[in-house]
């Protein structure tokens, strides 16, 4: 296999695996905030061991999101360096300011969420929770910010380097392979830059994502408890703030996932056609409910809702989506193929289209099941008003919590299929209709290092998977300590009594 | 706004900046990779607990030094960014490999009481201390000595070529500073039996750093001919030099004398000094070319634009003190000896 193949196999490999942690310890995080927020104005004991529970599984999953974490920020160097090179002076300053204002943030502050409990008074933690809240929220806006100049470009021009002479580059400058290492573009507005067409949807739609990924772990282990009939007192809790949680930001979500789509339609068309199989262009456009995308023939099977798609994109039944037969057009081909003829240019269209097929599949599962995430989230809502869904006794209610503690993969597989969506919606570009992925390449890169870097995280990633998982069951089966005292009255940095008896307390209960 | 900093040269200050930021993530990890280097060598599962609740809140942050560093880099130099990563590329990956074990084997190893499995994370955390350490040491080495570059700033050599007896006595040298390092900060932290074993281990450890250190100025000077010429026209270097050397003598006399803060301290002024003599006789090169010279990477040839350099700037300027400050609050607050109680590993 080619090294542009196997280094896009170890990227896919390794940010998915990373992309499977973050999400959490944001959605973990704001639920922290909720209930540390909720001890300090009710001062009841229950919050605070809540708290405690949720702040354990919260480092167990941050440590493993730190971890492959560090690998992402280096793996642009290692196997992407023409890439590095082309946009290093606007990536890599989203990439540093993340490190200088989220990762900082985030690590600084974990320590007293983690080892504060005894160090600090309850105030500074919760503050203390709310900055590695924060933090992880940063990390998220700037890595997207940085993500979305790769979908939608902005605030740059072009340069070509020769020697220590720098020329601006016209715009609609077509960078050819040969001027790797001669040609990058620059910042002209940072702000542009940051806040580029697609940004702050991206950014909303990722974060509330994650939001609900966090509610739905909650839910998962809360709905368990209640199966199993342990700590009952402190699932109900637990599951009515994550519940209440989910609901708010479905209806957030629903808004963000509305302009995101129109979005990629101003800003990326052909994703968007890629999204649904849309190759020819017609009034009405039907979206596909499921199905699959027949490439020879062009077209999609699959039960179809008429005009739905139009008017989804343009909020207009009629307004028809541009197909993919259309896209790039003849300027945009002929510029960088000259001297064709319209049918040769006509041939060499679906180079310029992503794999239409994996495209449709990835957003179908994400549409899929993050349908049913709306759903089960307002469910959750209604049988709670209702005071229904603790009646862990009725069977219906008992099949029903069945399914939240397995819902617990549904958004973790929306944000995956919806990254795989992005990402692969967007090729062959690496920067959108400038850079061509396969041009980003490391030259000084040989394809049995690439395999020999994917063999290595592959076997590292499935331990790490693995131990995660046996971590993880381990504590929750352990669930949230009784003793309460233990809790609420923390001893004292200089109260030595009390540190002698919590001590040998917290020693035995630490052991686990 | 940028235009405020055109009578700034940006280029030197980021040279600076980002050889602040490894320095501070070498003084910071440097230690924590001592202790894991050190664990194996304590033997009672009580004490290793200590080990680990030492560095426990703290490793995750000193770890954001590598990242933010990662990050300044390419900010600044995306050039130099591109050429080590890609030309380091199975060294990197080992020590990626590395960093990721050394994270999980603190997180994991006390979460159960098994015996086996609180072995293999013990194996695991040492031996993972004990490579990146090493791996750090050997690309320092072979940053220091030069490494081959085609003419577009891509690496041409092999990663046996890197692995030759100047940067295996860097390496060497790196391992053992942070053996000394971990074992002085350990000193700090801990207190009794456990304090008395590890006291007896620095001035071994001292004085394995001590003929290392001497053994590798020795050889830059026959290695390094390049470097020493810069220096001859930086003679200012020469005192730098003195100056370490003064530091890291001192760290020995400081511990004989019995001031633990003074040797940690001590410790740590000797790299910020070693990698201060590495940054004046290397300016303005970034990545050195060797054997072609002429294809080095400077900070003029492969640093981002005045506007980039400028913006990174002012957020160095925003960000960097609100780092410092919660860091040193963070120190502050887990001040004083280490003792196991119910949270930490």
């Amino acid at each position: 296999m080619s090294v542009e193949i196997l280094s896009r196999i170890q990227f896919a490999l390794t940010v998915s695996f990373h992309f499977l942690y973050p999400p959490m310890t944001i959605g973990l995080g704001m639920l922290l905030v909720i209930m540390e927020g909720l001890y300090l104005k009710t001062k009841n004991p229950l919050f605070h061991q809540m708290a405690h529970f949720w702040t354990r599984i919260f480092g167990l999953i941050f440590a493993i999101g730190v971890a492959t974490g560090i690998v992402m920020e280096f793996e642009f160097g290692t196997n992407w360096a023409a890439y590095s090179r082309f946009v290093g002076d606007i990536f890599g300053s989203a990439l540093a300011a993340e490190g200088i204002f989220a990762f900082f943030l985030e690590s600084g502050f974990l320590a007293l969420l983690l080892f504060g409990w005894d160090k600090v008074g309850p105030k500074m933690h919760f503050f203390a929770t709310c900055m590695v809240c924060l933090g992880s929220h940063f990390s998220a806006i700037w890595i997207l910010i940085a993500n979305s100049w790769m979908q939608t470009p902005a605030g740059f021009h072009l340069e070509k380097i020769t020697g220590l002479v720098h020329t601006r580059l016209p715009e609609g400058y077509i960078v050819q392979a040969s001027d790797m290492g001669h040609v990058r573009a620059v910042v002209d507005n940072f702000w542009a830059m940051i806040a580029n067409p697609s940004s702050l949807n991206r950014i909303c739609h990722v974060v509330f994502g994650a939001w609900l990924v966090g509610a739905f772990l909650v839910m998962s282990i809360c709905a368990w408890y209640l199966l199993k009939g342990r700590f009952t007192a402190f699932a109900r809790k637990s599951m009515t703030i994550a519940a209440c949680f989910a609901a708010f930001t479905t209806i957030l979500q629903s808004i963000s996932a509305d302009a995101t789509a129109r979005g990629v339609v101003r800003t990326q068309p052909i994703k968007l056609a890629s999204m649904e199989g849309v190759y020819q262009t017609h009034d009405y456009t039907p979206m596909t409910l499921f199905g699959y995308v027949d490439t020879k023939n062009q077209t999609v099977h699959g039960p179809q809702i008429p005009a739905l798609l139009s008017f989804l994109c343009f909020h207009n039944f009629k307004q028809p989506v541009q197909g993919l037969l259309s896209m790039p057009s003849d300027e945009f081909l002929a510029a960088r193929h000259p001297g064709l003829s319209k049918e040769k240019l006509a041939e060499i269209r679906p180079n310029y289209w992503p794999v239409v097929g994996a495209v449709f599949q990835t957003y179908h599962l994400m549409i899929g099941l993050g349908s049913a995430v709306f759903g089960l989230s307002f469910l959750a809502l209604t049988l709670l008003w209702k005071g229904w869904l603790f009646r862990a006794d009725n069977p219906l209610i008992r099949a029903l919590l069945w399914i939240y503690v397995f819902a617990v993969a549904a958004p973790q597989i929306c944000m995956q299929s919806g990254w795989f969506t992005a990402e692969m919606g967007r090729q062959p570009w690496i920067v959108y209709n400038m850079l061509k992925t396969s041009d980003g390449l490391s030259r000084a890169v040989h394809a049995n290092q690439v395999l020999f870097s994917i063999i290595l995280f592959a076997l590292i990633y499935i331990l790490l998977f693995v131990t995660f998982i046996y971590l993880l069951n381990r504590k929750i089966q352990h669930g949230p300590d009784e003793d309460q005292d233990h809790y609420t009255k923390a001893p004292g940095v200089n109260d030595p009594i009390a540190t002698a008896l919590f001590t040998k307390k917290g020693r035995a209960s630490s052991q686990e | 706004m940028h235009q405020l900093f055109h009578f700034l040269n940006l280029n030197i200050i980021w040279f600076i900046l980002v050889g602040i930021l490894f320095t501070g993530y070498a003084i910071l990890d440097g230690f924590d990779f001592g202790v894991g280097i050190l664990h194996l060598f304590v033997k009672k599962d009580e004490d290793r607990r200590i080990l680990l609740n030492s560095i426990g809140p703290v490793w995750d942050g000193n770890e954001v030094w590598l990242v933010t560093g990662g990050g300044a880099l390419f900010a600044a130099f995306p050039g130099a960014y591109a050429t080590v990563f890609s030309g380091f590329y199975d060294a990197f990956m080992l020590l990626l490999a590395a960093l990721i074990f050394r994270a999980v084997a603190i997180e994991f190893r006390s979460k159960e009481p098994g015996k086996a499995w609180r072995r293999s994370w013990d194996i695991a955390f040492s031996v993972a201390s004990f490579l990146a350490a090493l791996l750090i040491g050997v690309a320092m080495g072979n940053i220091t000595r030069g490494i081959p570059l085609d003419s577009q700033g891509d690496f041409t050599g092999t990663f046996l070529g890197l692995l030759n007896p100047y940067s295996l006595l860097l390496g060497v040298m790196v391992v053992a500073l942070f053996a000394m390092h971990g074992a002085i900060f350990l000193v700090l932290k801990t207190e009794g039996e456990l304090q008395a074993t590890i006291k007896s281990w620095v001035p071994r450890l001292i004085a394995i750093f001590l003929l290392l250190f001497l053994a590798f100025n020795i050889a830059t000077f026959f290695e390094c001919p390049d470097l020493v010429a810069v220096m001859l026209t930086r003679p200012y270097g020469f005192i730098i030099l003195g100056l370490d050397i003064v530091a890291a003598i001192s760290i020995g006399l400081m511990t004989a004398k019995g001031y633990e803060f003074g040797s940690f301290l001590m410790s740590a002024l000797t790299m910020v000094l070693l990698m201060a003599v590495l940054g004046i006789s290397y300016f303005p090169h970034i990545v050195m070319s060797m054997p072609n010279p002429g294809n080095s990477l400077t900070i003029y040839n492969c640093a981002s634009s005045h506007k980039t350099l400028a913006y990174m700037f002012i957020i160095a300027v925003i960000g960097v003190p609100i780092v410092l400050a919660y860091t040193v609050s963070i120190y502050w607050i887990f001040r004083g000896k280490t003792r196991l109680g119910h949270v930490g590993y």
